[in-house]
């Protein structure tokens, strides 16, 4: 048997609210299929499950406040007996040799027991779970093989929710169906899901509230402080416009794919713009997951991250940018999306303004706003001429950096902007 | 020979030493029973008319006699075969295999060698009960100084003696009592591998079974089994016990992630034992399950059919145990 616990969609979450269950008891459930919708400070999210099986009991009424961790619902595997620990049998020969009174009058009382036992340390159950005393585990388990993959993608393993092997131990193949899912995702290939059981009034109000509820903590906890540079696009423009002459409408790619990549490969540059502040210290992040901040058409906005960005050249960044976009609208980001962003972009795009002075995410330290991009009187060599350039803007923790590291950050995005040939 | 001939693990053997026998006059072969009676396992039967007293010799009952006399006609230049009729009765000569033959190289400083082949039956299955029944060719594969080999197809029983003769230093060949009634084609000479090469008898992507001698077909059918319940196993023979190669053995694990050792022998202090400390200690990254064994329980092997059978490794077992490491 298996037991669902209150999934963690983010290094702050504490606790999460079981929305609506999609699922009873009795009910078969396949691996990826949509069990629960949990509410959380970033709003809805669905809930995947990770076996096939059939649901034996739901632990908590929709409605509940559950902490992250706790048990939800258990779930009886598909071909479970071999998953429980094997029992050490009494052989039926024992029972139907013993009789009520000894078949022997010597004193050996002992000897009705078979002799061809084995001695006991050979009986001892040879299994392949591992022997826990509680369910509830500080660490996580997971084998050599799966732990392997898991950092060779750069992925921090210990955010997964419980895998496939015994007691919960995540295997080789929940890390490549985790990533299988993260690529099948891209197409978009299940229909859409929609919340029709809950009042999207309401649904609003809550995602307004989670909304609220963050920023107050940012605001109330990080000391802001903020930088802005106007960034020349005018190289940027050029090479996009190079690039896209012998591309199908379809392939083009957007400023945007350069600006974000541009912020990627210098946040790498920076660690101590990438990390979270937490238990009063700052740990740096290993791989840049920026954070995209979607805005909503019905209100609101979500942060979706991209995976190791400064890994992605633009035609990936753009791939990726198109893709969560309209995912994130439909309510589809999967689990990974939601949490695992270690700095926050904000990008008003081309209704917005010309600049953004944005709030950290907590517990992330910095936040980078993209402003509209415009068409300026610029100076350049004491000539005055018309430039397109763009405001970039910094918020970040000033517990972790200063404005001056902050300004190296800026001045850094800035360059890498003006040899965007080198962003490939 | 015609080559889609078929014959049988005994005929393949008696034919191997037949073909030595007739290529090189300083083979013979030495045992107890193998002349007059043809052998316990009658692997030699008709080989006493065909070569005569001199090259087919009866020796007393002594293991130690007349393995010590094998070992010193070796060191005198001849290439002697010798049987011993189980693994049970040959700790009679292991003085004589683990002190002479498979030191004198060694203590000589290169000077002298033992290029002695010993035969001998092993395993259970013939309701033998418990001095006749054993797998101990795990204690010899120990041994620095012989090599330990398990043909467990009639190929190999039919090509690996002509292999061990060669080799200048002690052979010991495990025949397992369970396999002389097999019957199969048997291919070309040189379609027959190293001696000391493990064969990937079955290719598989889920699990790797490990196995040799009398174990391999249980091994393979529990892998034929595991087919139909879509596991893909691959199932490596090992056949040469020591030296062990374990390149094909890494090469398997490191695809699959995941092994199980199938072994005649008793769990503790097995050959399988052994493998799962090397795949632990060079392929610890690419395990996705904790390597296990399926070994013989740890009784003196039982007279009774019925017990015999469930205190050694069975295609069911195997299956059950395999299942479980791939957590279905």
């Amino acid at each position: 048997m298996k037991t669902i616990t209150m999934p963690s969609f983010g290094a702050d979450m504490e606790q999460g609210k079981v929305a609506e269950w999609n699922i009873k008891p009795g009910d078969t459930v396949h691996r990826g299929d949509i069990i629960a919708t949990i509410e959380t400070m970033k709003g809805l999210i669905d809930m995947e499950v990770f076996d096939d099986g059939i649901v034996e009991q739901l632990l908590v009424q929709a409605g509940s406040e559950v902490p992250v961790g706790e048990p939800i619902a258990t779930l009886r595997l598909l071909g479970e007996v071999a998953v429980e620990t094997p029992q050490i049998k009494t052989t039926p020969v024992e029972k139907s040799e013993k009789p009520s009174t000894p078949l022997y009058a010597n004193n050996e009382a002992d000897y009705t027991t078979p002799v061809s036992t084995p001695p006991s340390e050979t009986t001892a159950a040879i299994s392949t779970q591992p022997h826990l005393e509680t369910a509830q585990q500080a660490i996580s388990l997971i084998s050599p093989a799966a732990r392997y993959q898991a950092e060779q993608q750069g992925f921090d393993w210990r955010t997964l929710p419980m895998g496939t092997g015994p007691n919960g131990a995540i295997v080789l193949a929940d890390i490549q169906r985790y990533f299988q899912a993260e690529k099948s995702d891209l197409n978009a290939t299940t229909p859409v899901k929609k919340h029709t059981h809950i009042e999207h009034d309401e649904n609003e109000q809550k995602m307004r509230q989670a909304i609220a509820a963050v920023v107050s903590q940012s605001k109330r906890e990080i000391p802001h402080y903020y930088l802005n540079q106007d960034i020349s696009l005018t190289h940027a423009l050029q090479w996009l416009q190079h690039y896209n002459e012998t591309q199908p409408p379809e392939s083009r790619l957007l400023i945007n794919a350069l600006i974000y990549c541009a912020i990627a490969k210098a946040l790498q540059k920076f660690p101590t713009f990438n990390g979270f502040f937490q238990n009063n210290r700052f740990q740096p992040a290993e791989q840049v997951h920026l954070g995209n901040a979607i805005n909503l058409r019905q209100g609101g906005l979500m942060v979706a991250a991209i995976h190791n960005a400064a890994t992605l050249t633009p035609v990936t960044m753009m791939e990726k940018l198109k893709d969560q976009v309209i995912r994130a609208r439909e309510g589809h980001l999967t689990m990974s999306e939601m949490q695992d962003a270690t700095v926050t972009i904000s990008n008003l795009g081309d209704r917005g303004s010309d600049a953004i002075l944005g709030v950290i995410f907590p517990p992330q330290v910095a936040l980078i706003g993209v402003g509209r991009v415009r068409e300026v009187a610029w100076v350049e060599n004491h000539i005055i001429k018309p430039v397109t350039i763009v405001s970039m803007s910094l918020a970040a923790d000033h517990r972790v950096t200063d404005g001056h590291d902050g300004a190296r950050l800026l001045s850094k995005i800035n360059k890498l902007l003006q040899k965007p040939e080198q962003l490939t | 020979m015609n080559h889609t001939e078929q014959l049988t693990y005994r005929e393949a053997m008696r034919e191997a030493i037949r073909e030595a026998m007739q290529q090189d006059p300083s083979v013979f072969l030495m045992g107890e029973d193998v002349g007059h009676y043809g052998g316990c396992y009658a692997v030699s039967k008709g080989l006493l008319q065909e070569f005569g007293e001199s090259r087919i010799v009866d020796t007393p009952l002594s293991e130690s006699g007349f393995v010590g006399a094998g070992i010193g006609a070796a060191m005198g230049g001849m290439r002697p075969i010798v049987e011993v009729m189980t693994v049970n009765f040959s700790l009679l000569a292991l003085d004589q295999i683990v002190n002479n033959a498979a030191t004198l190289r060694h203590m000589s400083g290169g000077q002298l060698g033992v290029p002695l082949v010993i035969r001998m039956a092993t395993g259970s299955g013939k309701q033998l009960a418990a001095q006749h029944s054993h797998s101990l060719e795990n204690w010899y594969a120990h041994v620095p100084g012989i090599k330990v080999l398990a043909p467990a197809t009639i190929a190999d029983a039919r090509y690996m003696l002509a292999m061990a003769l060669v080799d200048p230093d002690p052979v010991l060949i495990f025949e397992h009592v369970m396999l002389y009634n097999r019957k199969e084609a048997v291919p070309k000479a040189d379609d027959c591998p190293a001696m000391d090469q493990a064969v990937v008898r079955q290719q598989g992507s889920d699990i790797t079974l490990v196995s040799y001698g009398g174990s391999l077909f249980k091994t393979l059918a529990a892998a034929e089994a595991l087919t139909e319940q879509k596991i893909s196993a691959e199932v490596i023979d090992l056949r040469s016990l020591r030296p062990l190669d374990t390149q094909t053995l890494f090469s398997s694990v490191n695809k699959t992630h995941r092994l199980l050792v199938v072994d005649e022998g008793w769990r503790t202090g097995s050959l399988a034992g052994e493998i799962c400390a090397l795949v632990a200690e060079h392929c610890f990254w690419a395990l996705d399950a904790p390597p296990q064994r399926v070994c013989s329980q740890e009784v003196p092997i039982p007279y009774p059919k019925h017990l015999e059978i469930a205190a050694t490794p069975q295609v069911e077992h195997i299956v059950t145990t395999a299942k479980q490491i791939v957590y279905r």
